[in-house]
């Protein structure tokens, strides 16, 4: 007698066990995916997921049993943006990191937002290239101390919504992966939604982040983004000295603007 | 100007014969990012494809440009992009990843006065060995050099039907004279262009077909959207395209067959363009330099000098069989490129010794060779 | 009922730690893998709340009703 996993069957077959390290936080961020896929009910031939290079790049890489285009580092984005203008009707998803987002990769994010391509967006946000053993990234918080940065971090790091949201997304989320549930809704949201969509979730990396900067293990770390963090919907209410160190999660930005693909379809048929 | 194909005689610049190639070979996506001496080309697509139920993107640079057609390619999709060296610099990388992936795609490259910025308008034949060695690795690539406007259009359709038939990214190696020169080009009817299908595979694969994922002798794409439920990537894969990085096996395994598919069909992909007849003097070209020969052969004749013409259509893979016969049937090979040498090596090592390489390149780099420099210098060796 | 897949668990521990009523523990015994796989302590307290499959990051838990049989 034997349960089988609901989510299994969007596992590439002889894929099953993944090269992430133990109580990494891309195999959660992996399922809320899939199980956003599942409850939506939709099938998962009709979606591109597109990632970089980078540990987070491996999440669907070739862990989903559907077509993954796994690019060079710092471009899935613009990769993504031929894929989808080429045949809008796929619904393409990217799911990188961090580093490769919005350091090697930051120019296409900020142009695919501008362009409002219909993109989902998945970064899986552990504040240091872990691949690579642990070096300082563009969302590693200041003053901490990585193999790059042995006496710390003298930048500051992205704020992502925020440069997603300024830079045009018409959906932009943050969560961690402590708040599964409301990623998964999250990522329903994006998928259906028209238009750039963006969601960062903030991920342990237990191995290169937890144990170089002190920040402990998985469950440690896990437990302190359910500490730490506070709903967009109550910061108006804090003071700026109660919201140091906190994580702001929830929806940023559901907005309605002119999407690509779609405007592109208008102007074949207007020019006829 | 809304037909798919233009037929038809047209007075036309380089660049929008290249981009009236395209239309005409199918393709139906273009991303690029604008650069002199390629722009027009861009600018063509960006009114003609969305005429012909295509689409054009102008991407924020263009490692994203090259990003973008192999993406499109993949839903099955023709694409091409055009730029100039600096462009073709910051695509290599995702050229490399076309190659690796098996993404048919077109890279015009319409080639400028360089390194670095160098000279926008100046034409120049620079990134001859660029094309062949610009990405890293070990790989076979293929690249084809127009000497005419009517050449930018019907080497553009070979160059797709090329990169659809082996899978792989071609080079259009125009230059700035070609890209930005009016002349005749004739378009032929609709009817007459042949156009080379991708191999599709049959329906939803068994794991014991997706075996075939590399073969030498070109495994038909999977393309997106299909439920192939296919896995691209970069990294080194075996026979199934699982990838596998940690065996020497399967990179020796993924690069000699990735190869292979190039040189076992050396002879199907390599065309030159021979007129020798019992001359003992040879000259090579390519591209727009193969205009000065023309010139200066016309010269020579009139002073009853017989010297022939070989040019090389296809650059890459390199007509090395067709060199090594060439030596043996005439005494001394005048190579002519506005460069310094990039493919005269080539040429020396094909030829054996067989006959002289004389290197030839203009007085003054860039600009096309003067034909009674060609005719001075062939007078001197004869 | 819960179906711990020891061979695809890496021994984290999410799962034990973000069990709100305590029915796993992290188990003495060593896998093939070299790792300790969290055992079920106390089943009748599981409210089948699904945090330790949703936690878990390598699909090694599954909770469920006996209705999936296989």
């Amino acid at each position: 007698m034997k349960i089988v996993h609901p989510l299994i069957k969007y596992v590439r077959p002889g894929f099953l066990s993944t090269t992430n390290c133990a109580g990494c936080g891309n195999g959660i961020i992996a399922q809320s995916i899939l199980r956003a896929v599942d409850e939506l009910e939709m099938d998962i031939d009709d979606f591109v997921f597109v990632s970089g290079i980078g540990c987070a790049a491996w999440i669907p890489s070739p862990f989903f049993n559907a077509d993954v285009l796994h690019t060079t580092h710092g471009r899935p984005i613009a990769f993504a943006t031929g894929v989808k203008l080429s045949n809008p009707k796929l619904r393409v998803m990217v799911v990188s990191g961090d580093g490769d987002l919005v350091a090697i990769g930051g120019n296409h994010f900020i142009h695919a937002a501008r362009r409002n391509i219909d993109l989902t967006v998945i970064c899986a946000n552990n504040g240091i290239y872990g691949m690579t053993g642990g070096q300082v990234g563009p969302t590693t918080p200041s003053g901490l101390k990585t193999a790059t940065t042995p006496y710390g971090n003298l930048e500051r790091p992205f704020d992502l919504p925020n440069l997603a949201k300024a830079a045009g997304a018409v959906y932009v989320a943050r969560w961690t992966t402590y708040h599964a549930r409301q990623l998964t809704k999250s990522i329903k949201r994006a998928v259906q939604k028209k238009g750039f969509s963006f969601i960062e979730v903030i991920s342990q990396c237990p191995v290169q982040f937890g144990r170089r900067t002190g920040a402990g293990n998985a469950v440690t770390m896990m437990q302190n983004y359910k500490k730490n963090s506070v709903s967009i919907k109550k910061v108006d209410k804090l003071k700026e000295n109660e919201l140091k160190g906190k994580i702001i999660v929830g929806e940023f930005i559901d907005r309605e603007e002119p999407e690509l693909c779609e405007e592109i379809a208008k102007m074949r048929e207007r020019i006829g | 100007m809304s037909n798919k194909v233009l037929t038809g005689l047209h007075f036309m610049q380089g660049d929008i014969a290249c981009a009236e190639g395209a239309i005409a070979a199918g393709c139906r996506f273009f991303a690029g990012y604008p650069i002199t001496p390629a722009t027009e080309i861009a600018e063509r697509m960006a009114k003609r494809l969305p005429e012909v139920g295509g689409t054009y993107a102008q991407m924020e640079d263009e490692l994203g440009s090259m990003a973008a057609i192999i993406g499109a390619s993949w839903t099955g999709t023709r694409a091409m992009t055009a730029t100039s060296g600096p462009g073709i610099s910051l695509m290599l990388e995702n050229i490399g990843y076309a190659i690796a992936t098996e993404t048919p795609c077109v890279v015009v490259n319409v080639q400028r006065g360089a390194p670095s910025t160098g000279s926008a308008t100046l034409s120049f034949q620079g990134d001859i060995l660029q094309a062949r060695r610009g990405s890293h690795g070990e790989y076979e690539t293929i690249a084809l050099a127009p000497s005419s406007s009517q050449e930018m259009f019907d080497l553009t359709i070979k160059a797709f039907n090329l990169a659809e038939k082996f899978r792989t990214p071609v080079f259009l190696l125009a230059d700035a004279f070609i890209g930005h020169m009016r002349e005749e080009v004739l378009i032929p009817d609709k009817s007459k262009i042949n156009i080379v299908k991708r191999k599709l595979p049959p329906c939803k694969m068994s794991l014991n077909e997706y075996k075939s994922s590399l073969d030498e002798n070109v495994a038909p794409m999977p393309i997106f959207g299909h439920g192939f439920k296919s896995h691209v990537t970069g990294s080194t894969h075996n026979s199934y395209g699982k990838r596998d990085v940690t065996n020497y096996e399967a990179l020796d395994y993924e690069v000699k067959l990735l190869s292979k598919k190039i040189s076992k069909h050396k002879r199907e992909i390599i065309s030159v363009d021979s007129e020798i007849k019992d001359s003992n003097v040879v000259l090579i070209s390519y591209g727009t330099t193969y205009r000065a020969v023309r010139e200066a052969r016309k010269m020579l004749k009139r002073d009853n000098i017989n010297v022939g013409s070989f040019r090389l259509i296809t650059l890459w893979p390199f007509p090395e069989e067709e060199i090594e016969d060439l030596a043996k049937k005439v005494k001394k090979i005048i190579v002519l490129e506005n460069n310094l040498g990039q493919i005269v090596t080539y040429i020396k090592a094909a030829v054996k010794g067989e006959a002289e390489v004389i290197f030839l390149p203009p007085q003054v780099l860039g600009t096309l060779h003067k034909p009674d420099y060609i005719v001075d210098k062939v007078k001197e060796v004869i | 009922m819960i179906e711990i897949n020891e061979e695809l668990c890496k021994g984290c521990g999410l799962c034990v730690a973000f069990c709100p009523k305590d029915v796993l523990k992290m188990s003495n015994k060593l896998t093939k893998k070299g790792i300790h796989p969290p055992e079920v302590i106390n089943e009748k307290d599981c409210t089948l709340c699904g945090n330790c499959m949703l936690y878990c990051p390598d699909l090694a838990i599954v909770i469920g009703k006996e209705e999936k049989i296989v």
